[in-house]
């Protein structure tokens, strides 16, 4: 598939170029490369501590560069704080779940749609006026199953569902990437089968990025996979080479 | 915190309460007339300060500053220049509201990037600054007499009658409350919300959170300034008293008290504070303990505020119903 919309034409939607992250004496991540084509459906799997959060984080623009690139459709995204990088089209979801608690579902998703939207700095006119921001979380809520729940607190869902609606809420600016930061985690098994199912039912021009422990979750969804340990991007390849692959198993239960 | 719940219903509660104000007042005695225009002046001081402590989540400990520089703008403006005491009244609001907006502005470039209790002591440091030009700068200021100001405009109306000068100041307060009701129901509104419920999450939405809290910060200057202006005639002194760090804490007091995120919960506060500070003084000269322990308790046991009681009420009454059919079901098995 992936190499199918690389005929396709077009750039990368994401490109990393040796890019590093120091924390002191620590390299968190080290010079990875990595491209990200439209409807690319990729992993970043590896050991604790072996830097993929804070990969994201690089990615995301939380946390700054030490050196290298990355590129958006072609773009230095090098400096650029997160919310630059969300208007051009990249959303991320946390490992712990980040959402507005006390506020609720429907009020959730409008936030997010509003975000990239210049009606934002609007004062004089109420939110609830604006059709066509209601219309579309409608159609994200109908879409994720979650409409008959809007007007539910967001703290008073389960844990599960609270990764869906964190999900739904990065789908909100229509990014052309999303990143996903351990989507299954704290799941019990039944609802990491529905989050695997929840991400395939996703528009398949989108390209994702994931990081995930839970590799049912991870063969059930991605073409491609990278390999990270101690920052470095030790395998990269297709879900089977990398089941095959004795450097993983050896990472992973350290034989090496 | 549930805006959009029942909307109607509170709008005619609100409603009904600001028009037994409005017609109770002026049939009360002259005393009691001044203390309500008091109380209106602060409640508008106190929903400029909610905009940050309630919907923004940023516990401002400085909102005296701007109380003080619309007041001291309008006492130098009145005894030097003759300044705002016939219909240029108006210009004087405005200019108020615009001074208070740009010391927020200046203030907000130090403050805007803290958060929590670095927030909090920075903009009490800003307050103190404020406090200490006051009190120092003798020319312009006064120092420790204040200034006197002459008596009050007269554009047609006479604000000089209490009576109509309550009315005047009664449309202000109706006036920002209109404005800052509509401001939080809007799209920038529900943002500062979102920013007190997670600005992190926030950021990664697309939201140039900065911006948008330097935005509120300015406004509740703006309103803070409209509330010296109309201080300074009211009281008809302005002196470093005003400025002083005690009356942030007062307007952080009332916010807490009528229920932070509610606006009209800081106006509430506002009325409640003025009459047990007025009514308490005359009676015990430890009256300022009284207050505190109000402050303490209100923290302590009731941290919604007093507008959060009726939804206590609520689910308190909805457990006991539940604790009820969970007994007749007990006994039914039995």
């Amino acid at each position: 598939m992936a190499t199918s919309n690389r005929r396709r034409g077009g750039g990368p939607v994401l490109e990393l170029k040796g890019l590093c992250k120091c924390f002191g004496g620590l390299n968190a991540v080290q010079a990875v490369d990595l491209k990200i084509f439209p409807g690319d459906r990729k992993a970043i799997i590896g050991p604790n501590g072996a830097g993929k959060t804070t990969l994201f984080n690089v990615i995301t623009g939380v946390l700054p560069a030490t050196s290298g690139q990355a590129l958006l459709f072609g773009v230095n995204i090098t400096g650029w704080p997160s919310h630059r990088r969300t208007a051009l089209g990249m959303a991320r979801t946390f490992q712990v779940t980040s959402l507005f608690p006390k506020l609720t579902v429907l009020d959730n998703v409008l936030l997010a749609i509003t975000g990239l939207r210049w009606s934002k700095f609007v004062m004089w006119r109420p939110l609830s006026s604006y059709r066509d921001v209601h219309e579309k979380a409608r159609r994200l809520l109908e879409s994720a199953g979650y409409w008959d729940r809007r007007d539910v607190e967001v703290r008073n869902l389960s844990h599960g569902e609270r990764r869906q609606v964190e999900i739904v809420l990065g789908l909100a600016s229509d990014p052309k990437l999303l990143l996903l930061d351990e989507p299954a985690a704290g799941l019990a098994s039944g609802e990491s089968r529905e989050m695997a199912q929840f991400l395939k039912r996703l528009d398949p021009e989108l390209a994702i990025l994931l990081i995930e422990h839970d590799m049912d979750v991870v063969f059930d969804v991605v073409d491609r996979i990278s390999v990270l340990h101690f920052g470095e991007v030790v395998e990269e390849g297709t879900t089977e080479e990398i089941r095959a692959s004795e450097r993983v198993q050896e990472i992973y239960l350290g034989t090496g | 915190m549930k805006d959009g719940h029942a909307p109607r219903r509170k709008l005619l509660i609100v409603g009904a309460a600001l028009l037994a104000v409005l017609v109770i007042t002026p049939f009360s005695g002259s005393y009691v007339i001044v203390l309500v225009t008091h109380a209106l002046i602060f409640a508008i001081l106190a929903m400029s300060l909610d905009i940050l402590l309630g919907y923004t989540g940023l516990p401002s400990l400085g909102q005296a500053a701007y109380l003080g520089m619309g007041g001291y703008l309008t006492a130098i403006l009145a005894t030097r220049y003759q300044f705002g005491l016939d219909w240029t009244f108006w210009v004087v609001v405005a200019l108020g509201m615009l001074i208070g907006a740009a010391t927020a502005a200046f203030f907000g470039l130090f403050a805007i990037r803290a958060t929590g209790v670095y927030f909090l002591m920075i903009t009490l440091a800003l307050g103190m600054c404020v406090w200490g030009l006051a009190y120092r700068w003798n020319s312009v200021t006064g120092g420790d007499n204040g200034i006197v100001l002459p008596p009050r405009p007269d554009f047609g109306i006479q604000l000089a009658d209490d009576l109509t000068f309550f009315y005047v100041v009664f449309g202000f307060f109706l006036a920002s409350l209109v404005m800052m009701t509509i401001l939080v129901g809007s799209p920038f509104g529900r943002s500062l919300v979102g920013i007190r419920e997670n600005e992190l999450r926030m950021r990664i939405l697309g939201y140039n959170t900065w911006l948008h809290k330097y935005i509120a910060f300015i406004i509740a200057g703006a309103f803070g300034g409209l509330a010296g202006v109309l201080w300074a005639h009211a009281h008809g002194l302005v002196s470093p008293e005003d400025v002083i760090l005690a009356t942030s804490v007062d307007a952080l007091l009332m916010v807490v008290l009528g229920g932070p995120g509610t606006l009209v919960g800081g106006a509430l506060g506002a009325g409640i504070v003025v009459a047990l500070r007025e009514y308490l003084s005359t009676l015990v000269p430890w009256w300022q303990y009284v207050l505190g322990g109000v402050y303490v308790l209100t923290i302590l046991y009731l941290p919604g505020g007093l507008m959060s009681i009726p939804e206590r009420v609520r689910r308190w009454r909805a457990q006991s119903r539940g604790a009820g059919v969970e007994k007749s079901l007990e006994s039914a098995s039995h």
